[in-house]
């Protein structure tokens, strides 16, 4: 039975997952690449500017989705945001795609049971994250309980990814609580 | 010109400069620390990982991590770091490689 992260009798963090959660895991991790992928193609780049992970070409991603994953550095400034863009953005795909690609291999490599290094571990609990900005702001989440809408048919195209979305949810929860033992409380009364 | 003494102290006794931010009035540190890092509420980090983030990125105790996701929480922004404008773009970039939604700004 699939189960989410815990941490093992020898401290390896590891979960269980079974062949059919592991390959939508993978193709969604497939899709993120695909999104965090750097934009400008390597031949239209200053080689000597992207090694240090300048892109005179990036801009704020159209997709909503994509713009959630690299914000605005200035909330009422977008000119110094576009320049923040430039220096930063090129290293921060590179380090999502990165991620993606570590989850991607753990998975072709594993069977039902995963077991992570620390390293992974990182790579894993990054990827979820981003994973669920993407999923989280394609669906309009907007309440950190999300609760998927009761009339929502299961012929919504969306039903699925709601689904999908608490999944990794509970995946992203339990790694975060085998690492560090800090769990999501609700928040205390505030007087 | 009472900074100027304390700088003069420390350097002849040898104590790395940096020292120097912490006795001096908040008059001396403002010129010195104008820009600050906030990190905005949103719906999908969950408040586990945030807590996680402030203890790994800047190496806050977990009571302070705690306090500042509750802050981001329920007044919908917080500010977790101040320093120079360099300093906070580090900061606001490495927020971003979390996933979180932080802007950096001048501190009026």
């Amino acid at each position: 039975m699939a189960y989410g992260f815990r941490r093992t009798i020898t401290g390896r963090i590891s979960c269980r997952l079974e062949e059919p959660e592991r390959a939508v895991l993978a193709d969604l991790v497939g899709q993120l690449i695909g999104m965090v992928a750097p934009e400008s193609k390597p031949e239209d780049v200053d080689p000597l500017a992207a090694m240090v992970g300048i892109d005179m070409s990036a801009t704020r991603p159209e997709d909503p989705a994509v713009a959630r994953l690299f914000p605005d550095a200035y909330l009422d400034d977008p000119a110094a945001s576009d320049d923040f863009r430039r220096y930063t953005q090129r290293s921060l795909r590179s380090t999502k795609q990165a991620n993606a690609q570590v989850v991607l291999d753990s998975l072709a490599n594993s069977g039902d049971k995963i077991v992570l290094s620390d390293g992974q571990v990182q790579a894993w609990l990054g990827t979820f994250n981003d994973l669920r900005l993407v999923l989280g702001t394609r669906l309009g989440v907007t309440d950190e309980g999300h609760v998927i809408p009761e009339d929502l048919g299961s012929d919504d195209a969306t039903f699925g990814l709601h689904h999908i979305y608490d999944w990794l949810t509970y995946l992203q929860e339990s790694l975060i609580q085998a690492m560090t033992g800090l769990i999501s409380e609700p928040p205390p009364n505030v007087e | 010109m009472g900074a100027r003494v304390w700088a003069w102290d420390y350097v002849v006794v040898g104590i790395a400069p940096i020292e120097l931010d912490e006795p001096i009035s908040d008059v001396d540190i403002a010129p010195e620390k104008p820009w600050v890092t906030l990190v905005w509420n949103d719906p999908v980090n969950l408040m586990s990982y945030v807590t996680y983030v402030f203890m790994t990125y800047f190496g806050y105790s977990k009571e302070k991590a705690q306090e500042l996701m509750w802050d981001v929480h329920h007044e919908g922004r917080a500010v977790v770091s101040a320093g120079t404008r360099e300093e906070m773009e580090r900061d606001v970039t490495a927020m971003h490689s979390y996933g979180l939604w932080a802007t950096m700004q001048k501190d009026d």
